[in-house]
């Protein structure tokens, strides 16, 4: 039971991180109809940009707080990735809109292979240890065990998810973004100024990988150039599992994933008699995307989409 | 001298006699081809233009499913991985099976294309960006395979892969080793430059009367409006089965062949990056254009060894030391090309004649 509880446990952290990143793919999808493909890598980056400064910070002796170090590498993370976020969709997407639909993608591939190889460059080909800010204390939960950093975690993500709910539904900023997700030509008719929303679009999602890259290299103490790939591969699967383009489907879908995995590679030993281990893990998330997208193409929240021909 | 050699150009081109004589003068060219790099710039570069040559194959097989059916496939090293490992099983002390390649080459080739369809089936209902995910995600799930299929029982050899594998023998000419026909030595290198520079041609051949067949013409139909293309009476499952099942195969006759060369296999030589390379030369070439492809991939394959061979020596004389590693710099040049082309020359370096005319007119109904 204890271990049952556990992967609970384990899979909710690991979800709601699924779920930040998925955000960000399903908000630029409902405007755009696009898959940003470079997506996981922003979160790379932010974790990679906060590392670098908690390090900077930490060396320099200035005798800086803890708590303050940890918001600075925080907000030091976000303002790189939203430019990152901003200057993507500038460069890679905006030219392209009206082109075929694979060109897009096309250049969003190569923004991705981009970021990594320059940021490869610039960290190295190495493992980073993430310096621990607060000392995890583990607190025993029903038999389980949880970190005062992963609860960290939840909670965190649990606020910001609160947030962007908050911006779309009750701001100016969020009713256009609603508007133009609906129908783009009729809201620039109605005096949004579609090519700004866009835009903030893709900063507010760039922010919420940022938030999203500190949280899980915390949460594993590790960073490197190439882990944004698998870890935007899996974000997406949540969204589309949520049905992608609806905000509280990503979340849900986040989560819903991060348990999948966590129970399934807790348990496949078990089910298989041996046969297959937990590094299998990786293969759930896929497995999951294509049975969504073979079964329920919308996703378990969305809306009947039309096909776009 | 200009009007002289544009005379010869048109003599060889629309003259029968000049026909027949350009077409030597090409054969012979690719005869010696091995013979002048080795001599010239050694014999890895031989060794260079045949992984090039697979290169070819694969994107040649890459494009039926992209270029010409229009659906993005970001998995398709899977059905190399495929090829090779039937191959290397098989041929190989791993298992004490040694078939002969004109038995495994097929087999390969048609466990690709089951593979194939095994992932066309449940994502016909897909489109473009949708499915290049659930193509993603397969090739991944089929090299996490390849990697961890060692236990308990030991299929694949895990990580450390397949070693000791079988090199082609022709009518018991073994391609492992220097042979001599007439004379002249004819290293193995040399002798599978020569099957695959066949093999890559008849590839070529099939493709491009495809291109111009019942079935071409669907695939196109489908890429361009595929609920026109129903409403036009194409059976638009089996015929996008067929693109999946086609291409693949063409990536498990290579796959093999890479076995043979390579004499080892191991999952990392089929990670998601080769896919991407593949990728890459299908749409630097030209999507949808069979020459086009063939350049892309020649071009891309030998570029990052031409940088590998230039580029850090002249970094250290400039600079005094390497800032960029070769592998660095191709991946930052593979990402800017492909960033650029689609914005500069969206059709490719070489675009098929039709495709241009589409691209440059203007369009009258986008994607909204």
């Amino acid at each position: 039971m204890d271990i049952f509880l556990q992967q609970i446990l384990n899979g909710l952290v690991l979800g709601s991180v699924y779920a930040l990143v998925a955000l960000g793919y399903t908000m630029v999808y409902g405007i755009l109809g696009l898959i940003n493909f470079a997506h996981g890598e922003v979160v790379m980056v932010g974790a990679l940009v906060s590392l670098s400064v908690v390090e900077l910070l930490m060396g320099s002796g200035l005798g800086i707080p803890v708590p303050a170090v940890g918001a600075l590498a925080l907000l030091a993370a976000i303002s790189v990735c939203m430019g990152l976020g901003f200057s993507i969709e500038r460069v890679a997407y905006r030219p392209l809109r009206r082109a075929p639909r694979l060109a897009p993608l096309i250049t969003a591939i190569g923004v991705s292979i981009l970021l990594q190889t320059v940021a490869m460059l610039i960290w190295g080909r190495r493992y980073h240890t993430v310096p621990a800010l607060i000392p995890p204390t583990p607190h025993t939960l029903g038999g389980a065990t949880i970190t005062n950093v992963q609860i960290l975690i939840i909670v965190v993500s649990a606020l910001i998810m609160a947030g962007l709910m908050g911006l779309v539904h009750f701001t100016r900023l969020g009713r256009a973004m609603r508007a133009t997700a609906e129908n783009p030509v009729v809201a620039g008719l109605m005096g949004v100024n579609i090519n700004r929303i866009i835009s903030a679009t893709f900063i507010i999602g760039s922010a919420l990988a940022a938030i999203a890259g500190v949280l899980v290299s915390s949460n594993y103490g590790i960073a490197h150039y190439y882990m944004g790939f698998v870890l935007g591969l899996k974000a997406f699967t949540a969204a589309v599992l949520g049905g992608i383009g609806n905000l509280p489907g990503a979340m849900v879908g986040g989560l819903l994933l991060g348990l999948i995995e966590s129970l399934g590679a807790g348990y496949i030993g078990d089910l298989t008699g041996g046969f297959l281990g937990s590094h299998y893990q990786d293969v759930f998330a896929f497995l999951v995307l294509i049975m969504v997208l073979v079964f329920r193409p919308t996703g378990l929240l969305g809306e009947r989409v039309s096909e776009r021909a | 001298m200009r009007a002289d050699w544009q005379r010869l150009l048109y003599w060889f081109r629309r003259d029968a006699r000049g026909r027949w004589i350009g077409l030597a003068l090409i054969v012979v060219a690719l005869a010696v081809l091995p013979f002048v790099l080795e001599a010239s710039v050694g014999r890895t570069w031989v060794r260079i233009i045949d992984l090039a040559l697979l290169y070819a194959m694969l994107a040649l097989g890459l494009n039926i499913v992209v270029g010409f059916a229009g659906l993005l496939d970001l998995g398709y090293i899977a059905f190399y991985a495929v090829g090779a490992y039937a191959y290397a099983l098989l041929a190989s002390p791993h298992f004490g099976v040694h078939l002969p390649w004109w038995v495994l080459l097929p087999v390969g080739a048609v466990l690709a294309a089951f593979f194939g369809v095994v992932l066309g089936a449940p994502t016909l209902r897909l489109r473009g960006d949708y499915l290049a995910i659930v193509t993603l995600g397969f090739g991944e799930i089929i090299r996490i395979f390849l990697n961890n299929l060692n236990a308990p029982i030991n299929i694949t050899n895990g990580p450390q892969g397949v070693n000791l594998i079988d090199t082609i023998a022709i009518d018991g000419v073994s391609f492992a080793k220097t042979n001599t026909l007439l004379g002249i030595p004819f290293p193995g290198t040399h002798l599978h430059y020569y099957l695959f520079l066949l093999i890559a041609v008849l590839v070529m051949f099939v493709c491009m009367r495809l291109e111009d067949s019942r079935i071409g013409r669907a695939w196109v139909a489908i890429r361009e409006d595929e609920i026109a293309a129903q409403a036009m009476g194409i059976n638009t499952r089996n015929i996008k089965l067929l693109a999946f099942a086609m291409g693949a195969t063409f990536g498990g006759v290579a796959g093999g062949l890479f076995s043979s060369l390579q004499g080892f296999v191991s999952p990392e030589s089929f990670a998601v990056w080769e896919s991407i390379t593949v990728l890459c030369m299908v749409v630097l070439g030209g999507m949808g254009h069979v020459a086009g492809v063939v350049l892309g991939a020649l071009l891309l394959a030998t570029l990052p060894e031409l940088l590998r061979h230039t580029a850090a020596p002249l970094q250290q004389q400039l600079l005094g030391k390497v800032i960029l590693d070769p592998e660095s710099l191709r991946m930052l040049l593979f990402g800017l090309a492909l960033i650029l082309v689609m914005l500069l020359r969206p059709a490719g370096l070489w675009p098929s004649p039709t495709r241009r005319r589409e691209l440059t007119s203007t369009r009258v109904s986008g994607t909204v």
